[in-house]
């Protein structure tokens, strides 16, 4: 058990949740971090959203705190939502975040990483909606 | 028709067969539909989906209306891959859920189940009536549906068709604005198509 929240990252895209993970363990602050796992595209490699793919991420990054969902577009929230109404197929205290993708999973880990709960995980995410650009 | 008519798990069983032939058959022009106003992989998602759900279902035939649905539901939220997945998969497991353990339903049952499985695809998707989505045809149909099966069935059609004129307000067609306007829905049309085919089946 980690006791730190795991954080999954579910893209249309392979290369681009792989990315966004490396991209936030670089953020994190480069030390030993809290759990990520991508779960991009479909087990073929194409474009797509893979419940299997979710299921696995979600399990490998799972250390008993929660794990902390974030999404990309249409059929990842979609994908995310009806597993977690399915109730036995993501790890107990699986959370679907409500954040931006990018700016969401770095405020996720960064958080996780620091030791804070699920709830803390989601309010940093979700808090990234609010970090205006222009 | 004086006693009443019930329906097995056979019968789910052929609707489920009977949907992926007409989704195989259709493909092409859920695809062509999808190219339009979306990411043109509605027919091809749907044919994996559906053929994935027969495979499991003629391995290890479920024993009740319910579980025939809700073994469905869960083979197209893995295999789908696109965002009709979930919803069809939702639809379908949720349908089932609400039959529960019967051995066979009768038509009302199977019209409030329905109702039910609907109302949880509305709220997965965050659409209503109007939207240019599935729900178009599938509110009307599952209302239609306490009539008959062919009542079903029209009504789904004249749902999907209502989508031609409506601008997008869920999902990737909404990013296209005023210019989703003209095109038939490929969500709508293929409901039409698995009401369509649960009326075939009924009729035969």
């Amino acid at each position: 058990m980690s006791g730190q929240v795991g954080i999954v990252l579910v893209s249309h895209s392979a290369a681009v949740a792989d990315a966004v993970a490396s991209l936030a363990r670089g953020l994190a602050g480069g030390g030993a971090t809290a759990p990520v796992a991508a779960a991009g595209g479909t087990p073929d490699g194409g474009l797509g959203t893979s419940s299997e793919l979710i299921a696995e991420a979600a399990k490998s990054v799972d250390g008993g705190a929660g794990v902390a969902l974030l999404v990309d577009l249409g059929s990842a929230v979609l994908t995310v939502k009806a597993l977690l109404a399915e109730e036995d197929e993501l790890p107990e205290g699986s959370r679907l975040v409500d954040a931006p993708f990018v700016e969401g999973a770095v405020a996720a880990l960064v958080t996780a990483s620091a030791g804070g709960d699920l709830d803390a995980v989601v309010a940093a995410a979700s808090e990234a909606y609010a970090y205006r650009k222009v | 028709m004086s006693e009443v008519t019930e329906f097995d798990a056979a019968f789910f069983h052929r609707w489920l067969t009977r949907a992926a032939a007409v989704v195989d058959r259709e493909a092409d022009r859920l695809t062509e539909l999808d190219a339009a106003i979306g990411d043109a992989d509605h027919g091809a998602n749907l044919k994996r989906g559906f053929a994935a759900v027969t495979d499991v279902l003629g391995k290890e035939p479920p024993e009740t209306p319910g579980a025939v649905l809700v073994v469905a539901g869960r083979q197209l939220i893995s295999t789908v891959g696109g965002a009709s997945g979930p919803l069809y998969g939702t639809l379908l497991r949720r349908t089932g859920k609400s039959l529960g353990e019967a051995p066979a339903v009768t038509l009302p049952e199977l019209a409030a189940a329905l109702t039910a499985g609907v109302a949880a695809v509305a709220q997965l998707g965050g659409a209503q009536v109007g939207d240019k989505t599935m729900l178009d045809a599938l509110v009307p149909a599952a209302e239609a549906l306490g009539e008959s099966f062919a009542a079903a069935r029209d009504a789904a059609d004249r749902g999907a068709l209502a989508t031609v004129p409506l601008q997008a307000r869920k999902g990737r067609a909404s990013y296209l604005g005023e210019r989703s306007i003209g095109h038939q829905d490929p969500g709508a049309t293929s409901s039409a198509l698995l009401i369509g085919a649960l009326a075939e089946v009924a009729d035969a």
